[in-house]
């Protein structure tokens, strides 16, 4: 099973005294401000835990991996993760 | 953005304190950090998914010695991003 918004929400509600309600609201709250972001092309740096980065990426030829039919892949932006030396350290640990 | 730009943000957002936002969002990421320490698999419906992969050691070069080095096995985690993140971003 894995960890989700559910058990997010319920830590958020037991930490601040929030009504599951509440917590709900605060924790989507906060997804949107960071989808925003990324939306708007801002770096989102969380010190200790990461980086999510926008990366523009350039038009490329690429191949339907199941047809071998050659495509042009257009331009588009991407998001990626990039974890901070802390976080590795505590998953290393 | 940085972590106290998103509490700022928080805090207007959802009619909240400084200190609940504040709060919030280092419980949001602590939590996903013990999560995958403890390598749980967490997924956020809308956001993306973080899991941790597993590198075997190898043996590398110093590219500007060249010079042979071990590198030892580790973990990293690794964030998928969801689809609806990735559309928004790439409209």
């Amino acid at each position: 099973m894995s960890f989700t918004k559910a058990q997010l929400v319920a830590s958020a509600m037991i930490e601040t005294g929030f009504t599951r309600r509440k917590s709900a609201e605060v924790v989507e709250s906060l997804l949107a401000i960071l989808k925003g972001a990324l939306e708007s092309g801002e770096d989102v740096l969380i010190s200790g835990f990461g980086k999510f980065c926008v990366n523009q990426k350039q038009e490329r030829r690429g191949r339907n991996p199941a047809t071998g039919d050659q495509m042009m892949l257009r331009p588009r932006k991407v998001v990626t993760f990039k974890c901070a030396g802390k976080l590795k350290a505590l998953l290393n640990k | 953005m940085n972590k106290s730009d998103l509490m700022a943000a928080l805090k207007d957002n959802s009619d909240i304190g400084r200190q609940e936002a504040e709060k919030v969002v280092n419980l949001f990421f602590q939590t996903i950090e013990d999560a995958l320490r403890d390598g749980e698999r967490v997924e956020i419906r809308g956001f993306g998914s973080f899991t941790v992969n597993h590198y075997k050691s190898y043996t590398g070069r110093n590219p500007k010695t060249g010079e042979q080095i071990r590198v030892p096995s580790k973990k990293l985690p690794f964030f998928k991003v969801g689809k609806e993140l990735k559309e928004k971003v790439d409209y």
